[in-house]
C-alpha cells in the first residue's frame, strides 16, 4: 500500500488522471481550480503528456471533443462560468458518445457570482446544461481522497460507455488539503484502444466519421432512443451512495459533496444530544439513487435535505421519496457554507413540528 | 482491349452526391483537395472536420476520418486531434460564416499557435446553408436577407479582410487567397493547397487557403453571372495574392 500524502484537492485531482493514465489535458485558468490546470502544465511534460491551455473554455471543450475522437483519455477541469461556456461542446461529445471527463469546482452563482464554494450547479450537471436529450454520468466526491478515488473510476466509467463523465466538486474540496492515497499508475498502453470506433491510421480500411448530427428525423430518433437504452444501463450499474448511522435513525439527513461531510459533524452532535438521525449521501447524482434514497426513508419522522444552493438536488429527492409532506429542505447559496450548529438549529426546529424552515 | 483511365474520381472522394447547388465552387475545391490528398498519399492519416454550413456534409464526401464540428469551432477540434495523434494530417474545411463570424477566436488561435492544421477557407460573403443572410464578409450594399437595404457600413460594419488579419501572426506557415473561376485558377489553387498542408506535414506551421467562391443561389445570379460577380466585385474587395509562403519550393 502506498503511503498517504497531504495533497491540495485540486492537485490530488489532477496527480489522479496522470495515475489513470491521462496524458492530454486542454483547460483555462479560472478561480477556484486554477492550480489543477497549473498542476497539469508543469506534471504532463513529465510523462511525456501534452498540456495545452485553450484561449477560452469554448475552445477547451472542442480541443476535448477532436482528441477523445481518437480513443485518447483525455480531461479538462473548470469552474462554473466555465462549465457553462463548455455546454455547447459536451452536447456534441454526448451526442458523438466520445469518454472524457470534466471535473467541475463549482463556485457561487449566477453570472460571475464569487468564487466561494457552492452546490448550485446540480441542474446543470445533473439535468442536460447543454441541448438535448443526453446525459453526464455526475459523480460527487466528498472528501479529497473520494475525488481521487472518483477520478479513476470516472475515467474507466467515460470508457465503458463511451459517455463524458463530470467530477462535481467545489471550492472547498478544491482548495483544502488532506492525507490521501494515491492509487498505482495505470499506463496508457494498458487502456482500451477504442479500435472499434475511434480515428486511428484508417491503415486503406473504410473512413470513419465521429459527430452529432443526421439530418434525418427518423435516425436521429434511432440514435436518440439507443443513447437512452444506454443511460437505462448505467442506471442499472452505475448508481453509487453511502449511508452513515442509518441503523437505528429515527430522522434522515440527506446531502452531497462537502455538504455530506459537514451533516456527520452535525449528526455526531445531534446524538449526543439523543436525536437518532443519519445521512444518505448520493454519490452518483447521475444516474441518481431514486431507489435507494425511498427505500432508507421508509419510516424516518423526517427527511431534510441540506445544500449549498436555494434547493437543486431537493426536486430529485422529492422524485425519490414522493411523500413530500416528511420532506424538509434547507439550503444556502452565494458561496456561503452552511454552519453545523445553524444545521443543528434547523434540524431541532423540524423534529419539534415548526414547519417555518 | 486494354482501357485507358484519363480522368476519374480521386480516390479521396466518396461516390456520394454532392448536396451543393449548380455553379457553386464547393464542388470544385472538393476535387483538388482531394486530389491534393492522392498525391501526397495521406489519406489513411488524414481527418477532415466539417463545419456548421453548406459543407456541414463534408465528412460525406471526403473518404478520410471524419469529424463534425459545431459551428466555428473546427479549429479547435483539429488542435485536439493533432494534440491527440501528432502523426494524423488534419484539415478543416469552413465557410466565412463559420471561420469569419462565429468562429474567430479559434481561427486566429490556431494559426496564432502555429498549430500544424490545414484550413481550407471558402468565402463566398453570404451565409449559404441558412439561406442567404449577411456574413462579416459581405460588402458594403450587398443585400441579403437580413441586410434587405444592402449592407451599410454605419450599422453593420465593414466586409472582414480574414487572411489580412491573420498574415500578422507569427505561426501561418502558408496562407493565401485564391479563386477558381477559371481553368487556370484552379491549377494555382490547387498548388496553394497543396502547400497548406507541406506546411503541416513539414512541421512548418499552420497552413491556409482562402477561397473566394460563388453563391448563385443565395446571390440571386445564375452560374455564369455569378462568375461576373466574382471577377468584377469580390475581387475587387479580396485580391488574389500570397501573403506568407515559409514552405518554399515544392519536392
Amino acid at each position: 500500500m502506498a503511503e498517504k500524502v497531504m495533497v491540495k484537492g485540486n492537485e490530488a485531482m489532477g496527480e489522479a488522471a496522470v495515475r489513470s493514465g491521462c496524458r492530454l489535458y486542454f483547460g483555462y485558468p479560472i478561480t477556484p481550480q486554477s492550480e489543477f490546470t497549473e498542476y497539469m502544465a508543469r506534471r504532463l511534460p513529465e510523462v511525456n503528456g501534452t498540456f495545452l491551455q485553450s484561449e477560452s473554455e469554448v475552445s477547451a471543450v472542442n480541443m476535448i471533443y477532436g482528441a477523445a475522437a481518437t480513443g485518447t483519455r483525455v480531461m479538462t477541469s473548470t469552474s462554473s462560468p466555465g462549465f457553462s461556456l463548455m455546454q455547447e461542446g459536451v452536447s456534441y461529445i454526448a451526442g458523438a458518445e466520445l469518454p472524457c471527463v470534466f471535473v467541475n469546482v463549482v463556485r457561487g452563482g449566477p453570472g460571475l457570482g464569487d468564487i466561494q464554494p457552492a452546490q448550485s450547479d446540480y441542474f446543470q450537471a445533473t439535468k442536460g446544461g447543454g441541448h438535448g436529450d443526453y446525459h453526464m454520468i455526475v459523480l460527487a466526491p466528498g472528501t479529497i481522497q473520494e475525488s481521487v478515488d472518483l477520478i479513476k473510476k470516472g475515467f474507466d466509467l467515460a470508457d465503458k460507455y463511451r459517455n463524458p463523465v463530470m467530477i462535481l466538486t467545489d471550492g472547498m474540496l478544491g482548495q483544502m488539503m488532506e492525507p490521501v492515497e494515491f492509487p498505482e499508475f495505470v499506463e496508457p498502453d494498458d487502456l482500451p484502444t477504442h479500435s472499434d470506433w475511434a480515428l486511428k491510421n484508417a491503415e486503406g480500411e473504410n473512413a470513419r466519421i465521429v459527430r452529432a448530427f443526421n439530418i434525418d428525423p427518423v435516425e436521429l430518433e434511432e440514435l436518440n432512443i439507443a443513447y437512452q437504452k444506454k443511460y437505462r444501463k448505467i442506471t442499472e450499474n452505475e448508481i453509487i451512495y453511502k449511508e452513515y448511522f442509518m441503523d437505528d435513525a429515527e430522522y434522515m439527513f440527506v446531502g452531497y459533496g462537502t455538504m455530506g461531510r459537514i451533516l456527520i459533524s452535525v449528526i455526531k452532535e445531534a446524538r449526543e444530544q439523543g436525536i437518532k438521525i443519519g445521512l444518505f449521501r448520493p454519490i452518483s447524482l447521475w444516474p441518481f439513487p431514486y431507489k435507494e434514497l425511498k427505500k432508507a426513508s421508509e419510516g424516518k419522522k423526517a427527511i431534510i435535505d441540506i445544500e449549498m444552493s436555494e434547493g437543486q438536488m431537493i426536486e430529485d429527492v422529492k422524485l425519490a421519496i414522493e411523500d413530500s409532506s416528511r420532506i424538509h429542505f434547507y439550503g444556502r447559496s452565494g458561496g456561503i457554507i452552511p454552519e453545523p450548529n445553524e444545521i443543528l438549529d434547523v434540524m431541532n426546529k423540524i423534529i419539534g413540528g415548526d414547519n417555518n424552515v | 482491349m486494354s482501357k485507358t483511365i484519363l480522368f476519374k474520381r480521386p480516390d479521396a472522394l466518396t461516390d456520394r452526391e454532392l448536396t451543393y447547388c449548380p455553379g457553386c465552387h464547393h464542388g470544385i475545391v472538393h476535387r483538388i483537395v482531394a486530389e491534393v490528398i492522392d498525391e501526397l498519399g495521406i489519406r489513411d492519416e488524414t481527418v477532415n472536420i466539417a463545419p456548421v454550413g453548406c459543407s456541414v456534409f463534408a465528412n460525406d464526401f471526403f473518404d478520410t476520418h471524419g469529424i463534425g464540428a459545431a459551428h466555428g469551432r473546427a479549429p479547435a477540434v483539429a488542435t485536439g486531434v493533432k494534440r491527440a495523434r501528432p502523426d494524423s494530417i488534419v484539415f478543416t474545411y469552413q465557410g466565412d460564416g463559420d471561420l469569419a463570424a462565429i468562429g474567430t477566436a479559434e481561427i486566429v488561435h490556431a494559426a496564432n499557435r502555429g498549430e500544424r492544421i490545414t484550413t481550407i477557407f471558402i468565402n463566398n460573403a453570404i451565409y449559404g446553408m441558412t439561406g442567404g443572410q449577411m456574413a462579416p464578409t459581405s460588402l458594403l450594399g450587398m443585400k441579403t436577407t437580413t441586410s434587405p437595404y444592402g449592407r451599410d457600413a454605419r450599422r453593420e460594419g465593414y466586409p472582414l479582410h480574414v487572411s489580412e488579419l491573420l498574415k500578422e501572426t507569427a505561426g501561418i506557415a502558408y496562407l493565401e487567397r485564391v479563386a477558381v473561376s477559371s481553368p487556370q485558377e484552379v491549377i494555382k489553387a490547387k498548388k496553394a493547397i497543396k502547400k497548406a498542408f507541406l506546411a503541416q506535414i513539414n512541421d512548418i506551421g499552420f497552413g491556409m487557403v482562402e477561397v473566394l467562391s460563388t453563391c448563385p443561389t443565395n446571390w440571386g445570379l445564375d452560374p455564369v453571372e455569378s462568375i461576373s460577380y466574382l471577377n468584377d466585385k469580390l475581387k475587387k474587395e479580396y485580391p488574389l495574392g500570397l501573403f506568407v509562403d515559409k514552405v518554399g519550393d515544392m519536392k
